[in-house]
């Protein structure tokens, strides 16, 4: 699914140069699930924003089903995250004044379903995550854990090939955070899509069969054979 | 989703929303109001003017001053017997201006390029003088002295007797009646009776000034005497706005035969073909029918001063410039709070784009809000203004037009009669000034460009913001909230 080739990412600060990413090469097969660990300001979420096509490399290739997502056009990277990529934030990132079944919507729109079929899966979505009974409420009236919930549901409405996390349990509560990982958990298994999370929370990384760790921008995986 | 989006964010954005519309109405309102007051004053020159010359006439051609020295139609006497304590009567009936065109000009005029219509008047001033001389009385002094008798000279006197005598001027307008359609009585309307018909060309009817007529108990039906020729008076007329132009208004050639004018008028009216046409059917006029002056409204428009072209200055001059700076600044307000509500809202923006949101659909959602806010501006903005324009007319406040002042004195001969002694039809007095209660009419257009004006200012506004919202990345905006 994704092959990383030598992928550079260098920021300017002030009269510093800062590579957030240096070099790094790495392979995520088709329905695989990574976390992606590292200290503060190590490159974790540079990397998901390459994995993403949120943003490009200084340098090397982001190949994501063989397609160079470093070189393609704006038009055509916004149709890859349209109609491929989910997304979970860590601050959920809804918005405020829309629904929770609008706030799904959203990632509809994109695609150019009509107003019916948008609601019936947002519906559908919201569901599947235990939020049947909470469409018509807007995010101040959702706990945290439900918000995030809705913000899966948004991840998931669009079926993509990809779920991409950064740290979507950062806001939670411990038991919060061991039920929306479950759900996630359950849901790539559901789904049988490629689900790349990031987290600074040791527990959650023991749990994942794969593990890059990234320090200074540089990648180490190791493969969790017991989980 | 556009526009659940929409409503629910200019709902959140109430305040700021507002905050956005009331500025854009605030500078609508303005040009509302000021385009509807200095459309009010041009209705208001426009009737000024047109009680000047009547309805539909472009411009008027009257015979070019003579050099200094020989103006004038040479001295008139007043002549009464001195004998007798009988009332004597004397009039004179003067050309107004004492400069005449000959009646065939009338047609030369019509010939021309782009005259639609051409008509001749003749105006004309009656001078009427009467009263009695009283004799003297001999008185005899006391004591029985007589006169003559013996020396002594103790005679008696002569006392009392003198003279004492009305002048009364008034103004006659000789009107064609075979073309109704243009000249001076066009700027009055018949409230009693009837006007000229085409068959009275050479009758002795007359139609009286509304004004003069209450002034001297005259009516429909009654009889008026010019210099010996009794007038049956077959209507009265009613000037629109300010005084007639004349107190009496008889057919052309009975006017002619009065003033002993024969074959000749004192202005001809000249409608032209094509409203903007007027300066080169002037500059024809004036290079194909020579001794002739030619003034237009346009020239007439210049010699109106007083409140009202003060007024109408400062709407052109003040108000325009204000509109403006307040228009400007309103849409600059716009535009920077619409660009600072894109700021605090990159993460969304990012978000969407993080979804698969094109650049374009962002920009149009930004765009869209900020028009919906333009719009209520608009709508505020019209109601103010039309609210404004509401109490303008409502208050009306008035303002004088002082015709002729200044630059109209020196214009012998042309249109502009008015403290110039001219040919055209005199108003009542030199330098009148007339009172013209303002209104302020908003039309269409004026609605349609506070409109424009909404539109416009969201879309600036949403320029802003949109251009902004193109730009922004959504690894950017993403990692400036995280």
């Amino acid at each position: 699914m994704y092959q990383l080739s030598g992928v550079t990412k260098r920021y300017q600060r002030g009269k510093k140069t800062v590579d957030a990413l240096a070099g790094v090469d790495l392979t995520i097969e088709d329905g695989g699930r990574l976390v992606i660990q590292g200290p503060t300001g190590g490159g974790k979420s540079t990397l998901l924003q390459m994995l993403g096509g949120l943003d490009r490399p200084t340098s090397g290739t982001v190949e994501f089903d063989g397609v160079d997502l470093a070189s393609l056009p704006e038009a055509r990277l916004t149709k890859v995250r349209a109609e491929n990529i989910g997304f979970v934030f860590q601050s959920f990132n809804l918005i405020p004044t829309l629904t929770a079944q609008e706030n799904v919507e959203t990632a509809l729109v994109p695609l150019g379903l009509k107003g019916a079929a948008r609601r019936e899966r947002a519906a559908e979505a919201l569901d599947s995550v235990g939020l049947g009974e909470r469409l018509g409420h807007v995010p101040g009236e959702l706990s945290g854990g439900q918000q995030q919930r809705v913000a899966i549901a948004r991840a998931l409405v669009k079926r993509p090939k990809v779920l991409l996390a950064d740290e979507p349990t950062g806001n939670l509560d411990e038991s919060m955070r061991d039920e929306i990982m479950e759900l996630l958990e359950g849901l790539w298994k559901e789904h049988g899509l490629t689900f790349i999370m990031v987290t600074h929370d040791s527990s959650i990384a023991r749990r994942a069969p794969r593990l890059a760790t990234i320090r200074k921008g540089r990648v180490t995986v190791t493969e969790n054979a017991a989980a | 989703m556009f526009f659940t989006y929409l409503r629910r964010e200019l709902r959140r954005r109430r305040k700021a929303a507002l905050v956005v519309a009331s500025g854009l109405a605030l500078g609508i309102a303005l040009v509302i109001v000021v385009s509807s007051v200095s459309s009010g004053m041009s209705q208001a020159q426009d009737k000024v003017l047109q009680s000047l010359y009547g309805l539909g006439t472009d411009m008027t051609v009257t015979k070019a001053a003579p050099p200094p020295g020989e103006e004038g139609q040479g001295k008139r006497r007043f002549e009464f017997d001195a004998k007798g304590d009988d009332e004597q009567s004397s009039d004179r009936v003067l050309v107004q201006g004492f400069q005449t065109l000959a009646s065939s000009t009338v047609a030369q005029v019509g010939d021309q390029e782009g005259v639609a219509d051409a008509v001749g008047g003749l105006s004309l001033t009656v001078l009427k003088v009467n009263g009695e001389f009283k004799p003297g009385e001999f008185t005899a002094p006391p004591g029985g002295g007589k006169t003559g008798s013996g020396g002594g000279g103790g005679g008696g006197r002569v006392e009392g007797g003198g003279a004492a005598f009305d002048v009364n001027t008034y103004s006659v307008y000789g009107t064609d009646v075979t073309a109704p359609a243009l000249g001076p009585l066009t700027s009055s309307r018949i409230t009693s009776g009837r006007t000229f018909n085409s068959s009275e060309a050479d009758a002795a009817v007359a139609v009286v000034d509304s004004a003069y007529a209450k002034e001297k108990g005259l009516g429909t039906g009654k009889t008026v005497t010019i210099s010996g020729t009794k007038f049956t008076i077959i209507g009265v007329a009613t000037a629109d706005s300010g005084d007639a132009a004349a107190n009496l208004y008889i057919p052309l050639k009975k006017a002619q035969t009065l003033a002993d004018a024969k074959d000749k008028v004192t202005t001809v009216y000249v409608k032209a073909a094509d409203s903007q046409q007027i300066d080169s059917v002037k500059a024809a006029i004036q290079k194909n029918i020579p001794d002739t002056t030619v003034t237009t409204s346009a020239d007439l428009a210049d010699t109106v001063s007083g409140s009202l072209s003060t007024a109408s200055d400062l709407a052109t001059t003040v108000g325009k410039w204000l509109s403006i700076a307040v228009l400007i600044a309103a849409f600059l307000v716009a535009g920077l709070l619409t660009s600072s509500a894109v700021s605090r809202r990159v993460r969304e923006f990012g978000t969407l784009k993080a979804l698969g949101w094109k650049s374009g659909r962002v920009t149009r959602q930004v765009v869209g809000e900020a028009l919906v806010n333009g719009l209520l501006g608009g709508a505020l903005g019209i109601a103010l203004g039309l609210g404004g324009a509401y109490l303008v007319t409502a208050i009306s406040p008035t303002l004088t037009a002082q015709l002729g002042g200044g630059a109209g004195g020196g214009a012998r001969g042309g249109m502009v009669a008015i403290g110039g002694g001219g040919g055209g039809p005199v108003r009542q007095g030199a330098g009148k000034a007339l009172d013209i209660a303002l209104t302020a009419p908003v039309s269409l257009a004026t609605l349609a460009v506070a409109v424009g004006l909404a539109v416009a200012g969201g879309l600036i506004a949403g320029g802003f913001g949109g251009w902004r919202a193109a730009r922004l990345r959504p690894a950017d905006a993403l990692r400036r909230v995280e």
